[in-house]
């Protein structure tokens, strides 16, 4: 029986737009427009989408690094929405982050051990006596050696910073870890042996990942659950296979279609989307995607789609927000290029 | 291959940066050609050197960097024997650029009309009218929307992907008949990167230019490159036409970098890694640059630097294995047996 | 933009109430009675309520505001008390002699300045980088006073003689003092134009010019300086509005009668209104001359007009 650790119901991120003589709030972005999914322990769920669809900022709205706008997030059977700063202190032992830059996020002018120490000092997870053994844990853990515990992060390169931020993160045992692009400045060799670890590290301590990245071949690889996010909305959640294997949104479609495989033989058939992603101050009506959608009808000028499933197209985990699903499978509408 | 037929020819190029306590010999040796009318890739990961091979190209390295040898024959004249006059000429001209930072690339004070017009106020003489013209057509050609208004437009208030195409206006301006473009979609969504690959591709066949496309994504390569140059810490280690590259890749960090890579298309079990890190540049490895990494190195490898050898298809391997001396596993099969290989 | 003006003229606003204010209660905060001050240590007591009376000291200290913030509505700043000439009068006349001094000297600091900031840029870690910046050290560390003096010393005395001791008019009367008054501004502005130019020559865009052919010099000053010059616009302004107002010692030194003699004789003679009435002005110039810099540095920067 798998239990939900984290979720999500109706959460809106917005930030607002001031301007005007007065400097009063004339718009807001609409970041994150009203989502709801749910994280099972111990399984990775990824959200991916390019830039600008709102998936780094559903991941610091979680973790309230921005105080959301509105909504419910549950974390082990607590909203933590309602607590208040100390309390959210607290809960952060339990829920940890690593973000894209590990130049940025690590403090330049610490030592891994201070950097190791203040992570445990914080949430209090040991006695002073034992955190030396603990760290040079944690370092064997993520692949370092022990003699670097006194070494400044200039002295590491990308992917061995990287790896003192999955440190950081496990000093104060977590149950889940908000990945926020976290492989995505690493070179593919690098790249590859973070995947690994993190994928180790997972099967090991029993971690729950929200995996949030752009880049689809990661994704795939990691994930157990796949939701893909267009201009602050889902537009298609699944179980890994399906998602890959058989997307039932346009936008889905395009996005798997447009990236480069690397296989010249491999002859697919692309789709090229006209135009940007518009902007998410003023975004689409209806459905957003229907202004690049090549299916796009008047209804989905109007009615903004609902997740849902089709028992017959899709499997028991896989949802997509879009009013056509069974005509375009069926063949019924064809794309207008 | 003719020697007529290539574009260009860089022969043993070397640039190298100075610092005050040593010289980092950022391109060490570089050598490759470019067939008229095709696209090279050259791939590589950060600090390989493939960024600084295409600026010495353009010969635009600046300070403390500087190209120590080499030749870069464009059209038999040697590039570095040019004046800085020439070179000019050249430059926008002949062989053009367009880099990574769509965002960043275009300078925020001018319109995008100025940016593009200079192109050919410089290397046609057009007046400001025909100049303005000129970009107008350039800009339709490379698909934005309402050409008329964005040619009145500054860079800000334009999206990464319009900015990319305006860099490209700019380089196609003057019809170069080389293009070097380097990591021209790294900064870009997946959605627009196929715009834009899509879109050089056909102004490639439509001017019948030649491209050298520099990459950190294997996946592009594949889509885009006849040709591949793969660099590993300032050298080229193999140099493979695009299906021999991707069916029989030869040299171990090949391999790698392709078992490494997590794909979309195709499930995996967990990657294949290359162990280790790259070599810092100021302090390589004695022997081949790959080997503290390599699965296979024996003594020879660590002790010497192998050449880049012709192989039997015309394609070139930087490796010991390929060569007679080779002191290993003569059963050796670097492709199949690199999982295992480094999992020992 | 138009949203930004009007924005930008609503922020002026508290702070104009502010310097009025101030003002307004200078008078109120030197040590002693006002009113004795004015009329003078010798006056009787009579003489000192009835100009009491006359300066409406007896009234609501908000209603003697009120009725300040009028007069200056009808531009009536009072009248001197040595001359007995209208404060505006004797502002105005002052006015320009003053406003000329700063304008040259800006102008001098501008260009020479911006002329080495780019020349030290462009060679830099050369010898001639180095002179130019030990120059502007010098130049900054120089008190004005003092350099007038040494100007005055070698090419207004025997015997060069090449310009006049003092005196404001022509040409030659002006080299001096704007010499002497202009050289800190070049000094900062060469700084700032070396350090602005250094970190728009790394930007991804010059390379985007050299790679388009462009030649070298055009790069520098076209495409660089272009950029490079937008921070230097703030330091142009603020150099301006405070030479308004700071121009007291070289007036002083030159015998010059611009606003800063104004002010000095004015204090030493205690004619109160005419201090009040050039402090009033100078603030609110200052207050003009940052709200254009304001505008044209949005005016420049494209980049920021979006947020």
């Amino acid at each position: 029986m798998t239990t939900e650790l984290l979720q999500v119901h109706n959460l809106k991120q917005y930030f607002p737009i001031k301007g005007g003589i007065f400097g009063r709030k004339i718009n807001d972005v609409k970041a994150v427009d009203d989502i709801t999914f749910a994280i099972n322990e111990g399984e990775t769920l990824s959200i991916v989408g390019e830039s600008g669809c709102g998936k780094s900022t559903t991941g610091r709205a979680i973790l309230r690094l921005d105080e959301p706008t509105s909504g419910e997030v549950t974390f082990d059977g607590e909203d933590l929405l309602s607590l208040n700063k100390k309390e959210m202190q607290k809960k952060r032992k339990d829920l940890q982050i690593i973000f894209q830059d590990p130049y940025a996020s690590i403090n330049p002018r610490q030592t891994v051990r201070q950097v190791l120490n203040e992570a445990m000092e914080i949430q209090n997870v040991l006695p002073k006596e034992e955190r030396y053994d603990r760290m040079i844990e944690l370092l064997e853990t993520v692949g370092l050696g022990p003699d670097k515990l006194d070494r400044f992060p200039h002295e590491f390169s990308g992917g061995q910073r990287q790896r003192i931020g999955i440190a950081r993160a496990l000093a104060v045992d977590p149950k889940m870890i908000v990945c926020d692009e976290s492989v995505s400045a690493l070179d593919v060799s690098v790249q590859a042996q973070v995947l690994n670890l993190l994928q180790k590290l997972q099967k090991d301590l029993n971690l729950t990942y929200l995996f949030i990245s752009h880049d689809l071949g990661v994704v795939r690889h990691i994930s157990d659950r796949v939701l893909v996010m267009y201009l602050g909305k889902i537009v298609e959640i699944a179980d890994k296979k399906s998602l890959f294997d058989n997307p039932k949104h346009p936008y889905t479609k395009t996005l798997l279609s447009a990236i480069p495989v690397p296989d010249p033989n491999a002859k697919k058939e692309q789709i090229v989307l006209k135009g940007d992603v518009p902007s998410p101050i003023d975004p689409p009506t209806g459905c957003r995607f229907h202004t690049r959608c090549p299916f796009a009808t008047d209804r989905c000028k109007e009615e903004v789609p609902e997740l849902r499933q089709n028992e017959n197209l899709m499997g028991e985990q896989h949802q997509a927000a879009c009013h056509y699903i069974e005509e375009i499978e069926s063949g019924e509408m064809q794309p207008k290029y | 291959m003719e020697p007529s037929s290539n574009i260009i020819e860089v022969n043993d190029l070397r640039t190298s940066f100075f610092t005050e306590e040593a010289e980092v010999k950022a391109v060490d040796g570089v050598s490759f050609s470019v067939p008229s009318g095709k696209t090279l890739g050259i791939v590589g990961e950060s600090g390989s050197g493939k960024s600084i091979t295409s600026l010495s190209i353009m010969r635009l390295i600046q300070e403390p960097g500087q190209i120590v040898g080499g030749e870069i024959n464009f059209k038999s004249d040697n590039l570095l024997d040019k004046s800085e006059s020439e070179m000019r000429r050249i430059r926008g001209n002949e062989i053009s650029m367009i880099f990574q930072e769509p965002m960043t690339s275009l300078n925020p004070v001018f319109t995008v009309g100025d940016q593009i017009s200079e192109a050919y106020r410089i290397h046609q003489g057009l007046s400001k009218k025909q100049a303005l013209q000129k970009s107008l057509e350039m800009l339709e050609l490379v698909g934005i929307p309402s050409p008329k208004d964005r040619l009145k437009r500054y860079p800000h208030e334009l999206s990464g992907g319009m900015r990319q195409r305006v860099m490209i206006a700019i380089a196609l301006a003057c019809k170069p008949e080389l293009l070097i473009a380097d990591e021209p979609t790294t900064a870009l969504d997946v959605t627009i990167q196929a715009q834009i690959l899509r879109l050089i591709n056909n102004l490639q066949d439509e001017l019948g230019m030649s491209v050298v496309l520099i990459t950190h994504d294997l996946g592009v390569v594949a889509e885009t490159c006849d040709y591949v140059a793969v660099m590993y810490a300032g050298k080229i280690v193999e140099y493979a036409d695009v299906q021999t590259l991707f069916e029989s890749p030869k040299h171990p960090y090949t391999v790698g970098l392709l078992s490494s890579l997590p794909r979309h298309d195709i499930d995996q079990e967990e990657l294949q890694v290359i162990k280790g890190m790259v070599p810092s540049p100021t302090n390589m490895p004695e022997g081949c640059r790959f080997a503290p990494r390599c699965p296979f190195a024996t003594d020879l490898c660590k002790e010497q630097l192998p050449t880049l050898d012709d192989l039997e298809d015309g394609n070139q391997v930087r490796c010991w294995v390929y060569s007679d001396k080779w002191d290993g596993d003569p059963e050796v099969n670097v492709k199949d047996d690199y999982g295992t290989a480094t999992s020992s | 933009m138009l949203v930004f003006v009007l924005r930008r003229i609503l922020q002026t606003i508290p702070v104009i109430f502010g310097v009025t204010i101030l003002v307004f209660l200078m008078i109120h905060l030197i040590p002693g009675d006002p009113a004795q001050i004015i009329a003078g240590e010798a006056a009787s007591d009579a003489q000192v309520q009835q100009m009491r009376d006359r300066l409406g000291l007896n009234d609501h200290l908000l209603v003697q505001y009120g009725r300040f913030l009028g007069d200056i509505m009808q531009f009536d700043l009072g009248n001197s008390i040595r001359s007995g000439n209208p404060v505006s009068a004797e502002i105005g006349s002052r006015f320009w002699v003053t406003f000329e001094l700063a304008f040259f000297s800006t102008l001098l600091s501008i260009f020479i300045g911006i002329i080495a900031g780019v020349i030290s840029a462009t060679k830099r870690h050369t010898f001639l980088d180095t002179s130019i910046m030990v120059i502007a050290l010098f130049g900054l560390s120089m008190p004005n006073f003092w350099l007038g003096l040494m100007l005055i010393q070698y090419f207004a005395l025997p015997p060069l003689q090449w310009f006049p001791v003092s005196g404001w008019g022509s040409i030659e009367h002006m080299v001096l003092p704007v010499i002497t008054l202009g050289t800190a501004g070049a000094a900062i502005i060469a700084r700032m134009t070396r350090s602005s130019m250094l970190e728009v020559i790394n930007q991804d865009y010059i390379r985007t010019a050299r790679a388009k052919g462009v030649k070298e010099q055009i790069v520098t000053y076209k495409h660089a300086l272009r950029n490079a010059l937008i921070p230097v616009v703030t330091v142009v302004g603020l150099q301006f509005g405070t030479l308004l107002g700071g121009t007291v010692l070289t007036e002083t030194v030159f015998s010059i009668n611009g606003l800063g003699r104004l002010v000095i004789d004015s204090i030493n003679a205690r004619d109160f209104p005419i201090v009040q009435g050039t402090v009033l002005v100078i603030a609110l110039l200052f207050v003009l001359v940052n709200f254009l810099v304001d505008i044209s540095y949005r005016f420049l920067n494209k980049r920021i007009e979006l947020d």
